[in-house]
């Protein structure tokens, strides 16, 4: 299992609170068995909309291709718990997210995939993302151990909970060899517990 | 932290231990899948070479892409085809049961483990779906997960989870008519907002939740994942027990009593403590509608929409671009926006009292749904259809130019071929207004009860469902 202690790259900013997994990945796209191809749909219908009245979407400027890190602002990742949705991002290029806050659905199924994801101030988010806007080829460097991004000579305290931070540094974000390992003790539970019998 | 509450015993009872990260180690006692989130998990599991230790705690069913019209197969849409046959599959060989439309048990995930009396009190309750909250209603710990802990579920029966707080919803008073379950929580989401409750698990009390049904209690928990937070729960008592005395698969006979007096002592103690406590009057809630493009974004059938200047600054930019997307003005009137769509359905409303409750507002109006306007009706479950159909709801509606389905998710999302077209207008009784949730990529969602999608497909416009009821 590997250790996760520090990312960086290139990054791209989304700008907006409240961008939901709908967005991110329309379900028309959940009509799959497998998460491979999701990445060029990520946020395919925000990317047409802006397009089709002269905009460009982040993901669709050509100077942010190849971007490692996203920046985002609050409330990223709500609504529907579709793992379509990091997977989509990931699959897409990105290795870590930043931003103000995350859904918690969102949140728990970016570390169960290895994606580290980080929070900064609303302030700390906005100039991170303006930042990233006056100069596309800076690094961003997501620093786990540190809890700090940095970007262009400035460096931003980030947090993360200490558990999942934990997870990261050891490389037991992936749970499952853990909770594997202690079946015994989960059939102990299941035996406390008088309704897995019915009650009998 | 919080103290002798039901998520606390909760949480306590179901820890099996503490991982090297901290986390607990959290026994999952009712596990539920569906169609779309669950074949990568079988896949990883495959991988991994793992199996499912406890396959009689798993219960699937199909929803989400599943035809409300035509349900021969092979379905019309093959990879919908694909995705059925993938679940069929996943659990024959794992030894899972599943409910398949026509065995009389499929439906909405959310509406038929209720249904069948496999969600009770005291459980954890895990899905690969966000609206697993609505198994709350029961006094369950019930929380939406993603598919990398689907197949955690599915290889240990258990989840790698961090300890929530639990903020108190009191709710106390009398509703006033016309207002209904679902404005009990666009309103309190209105409050809260969309992220108000991330890191709590909502525990929902007061005596306007003790006066609720079963299934109206549903419909709150529901959406309590649109406020942010994880779960949201309401105290095990005698409606509870009574809606679960007899179901298929809830404890009978002898046993009936030992789970009575089992799920008594999951409730929260009278001196329980919380992290946070917000209150509400039920008389001060309105029917309610969404606006924009977040289920917090509601107001009042008699308001007007707000001014920008009513949120908080970093609100803006949401708000214009609300705005924008739905092509509404602040200060015009909710009352009297067109709609295109009507769709009366979902895990949020797609019960039988739903249906009742949408045909007594037919049948109050009197008219039929104009020309330009679609309606559309969607039992949650193959259970709701029968006693509908029973009930003669099915004719109540047709007669007045709804459209009459079968069990789905629908209109909910855009799965299936139930989709809105350019830029309608819905009027809907599910959960989300996001930006194309429901099938247009431009497609525009205003989320209300039942009785007031009902009033506003007769209308063809948002009116106000009193109108027919006093
Ligand atoms: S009815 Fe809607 S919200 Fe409920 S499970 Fe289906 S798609 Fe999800």
């Amino acid at each position: 299992m590997s250790t996760i202690t520090a990312l960086s790259g290139r990054a791209v900013p989304l700008r907006g609170n409240d961008i939901d997994t709908d967005r991110i990945i329309p379900a028309r796209f959940l009509r799959c068995v497998t998460f491979d191809g999701l990445g060029e749909f990520a946020f395919e219908d925000d990317r047409k909309q802006l397009t089709a009245v002269g905009k460009v979407h982040a993901f669709d400027e050509p100077r942010f291709k190849g971007a490692k890190i996203l920046a985002v602002n609050s409330n990223f990742g709500c609504g529907s718990s579709r793992e379509h949705a990091p997977q989509a991002i990931a699959k897409w290029g990105i290795t870590a997210i930043v931003g103000v806050s995350f859904s918690e659905i969102f949140f728990g199924n970016c570390v169960a995939m290895g994606l580290p994801i980080l929070r900064v101030s609303v302030a700390d988010a906005e100039t991170i993302q303006a930042l990233i806007e006056a100069d596309s080829l800076a690094v961003v460097a997501v620093d786990l151990e540190k809890l700090q991004v940095s970007v262009s000579g400035k460096t931003f305290s980030a947090q993360m909970p200490d558990g999942v931070r934990k997870q990261f540094l050891s490389g037991a974000w992936d749970a499952t060899g853990e909770l594997v390992a202690g079946a015994a003790a989960v059939q102990a539970t299941a035996k406390k517990l008088p309704y897995v019998s019915n009650f009998a | 932290m919080s103290t002798g509450t039901l998520f606390d015993k909760v949480w306590d009872l179901h820890t099996t231990r503490l991982l090297s990260s901290g986390q607990t180690q959290l026994f999952i006692g009712l596990h539920l899948i569906h169609e779309v989130t669950s074949p990568q998990a079988f896949a990883m599991l495959r991988e991994r070479g793992l199996s499912v230790p406890f396959p009689q705690r798993t219960v699937a069913t199909v929803d989400h892409i599943v035809p409300t019209e035509n349900q021969s197969r092979p379905y019309a849409d093959g990879m919908a085809e694909e995705m059925m046959t993938a679940i069929e599959r996943n659990c024959r060989e794992f030894g899972i049961r599943l409910f398949q439309p026509g065995s009389g048990k499929q439906g909405v995930v959310h509406i038929i483990a209720p249904e069948q009396g496999l969600t009770q009190p005291g459980m954890t309750v895990a899905c690969g779906d966000s609206h697993t909250a609505t198994h709350g209603a029961f006094g369950a710990i019930a929380f939406g997960i993603g598919t990398s802990q689907v197949r955690d579920v599915l290889a240990t029966q258990t989840l790698s989870m961090n300890r929530m707080k639990v903020r108190k919803v009191q709710v106390d008073g009398t509703l006033k008519s016309g207002v209904y379950a679902k404005d009990v929580i666009l309103h309190i989401l209105r409050v809260l907002s969309a992220k108000g409750g991330v890191g709590f698990a909502y525990e929902f009390a007061g005596s306007t939740f003790s006066a609720m049904t079963m299934e109206e209690r549903m419909t709150v928990c529901n959406m309590a994942i649109e406020g942010g937070a994880r779960c949201g729960y309401i105290n095990p008592d005698e409606t509870t027990f009574a809606y679960l005395k007899g179901r298929e698969y809830a404890p009978s006979g002898a046993n009936w009593d030992k789970a009575v007096a089992w799920w008594k002592s999951v409730a929260s103690d009278a001196d329980a403590t919380f992290d946070d406590v917000k209150t509400f009057r039920a008389e001060d809630i309105e029917p309610t509608v969404t606006w924009g493009i977040s289920p917090d974004h509601g107001v009042g059938v008699g308001e007007s929409l707000p001014a920008r200047e009513s949120f908080a600054k970093e609100e803006w930019a949401t708000i214009d671009e609300a705005y924008q997307y739905m092509d509404l003005k602040p200060g015009q009137p909710i009352a009297g926006v067109k709609i295109d769509v009507a769709f009366i359905g979902s895990c949020t409303n797609g019960r039988i009292s739903d249906l009742r409750e949408t045909a007594r507002v037919i049948k109050a109006h009197g008219g039929i749904v104009p020309a330009h306007v679609k309606a559309f009706i969607v039992p949650g479950s193959e259970a709701v259809k029968v006693v509908a159909e029973a009930e003669g709801l099915h004719l109540i509606f047709t007669a007045h130019g709804f459209e009459w389905r079968n069990a789905g998710c629908s209109m909910c999302l855009a799965m299936n071929p139930d989709k809105l077209k350019g830029d309608q207008v819905s009027a809907s009784s599910s959960n989300r207004n996001f930006k194309g949730r429901q099938g247009s990529p431009s497609g525009r969602t205003l989320l209300m009860s039942p009785a007031m999608v009902a009033i506003a497909a007769l209308e063809g416009e948002v009116t106000d469902v009193r109108k027919v009821l006093n």
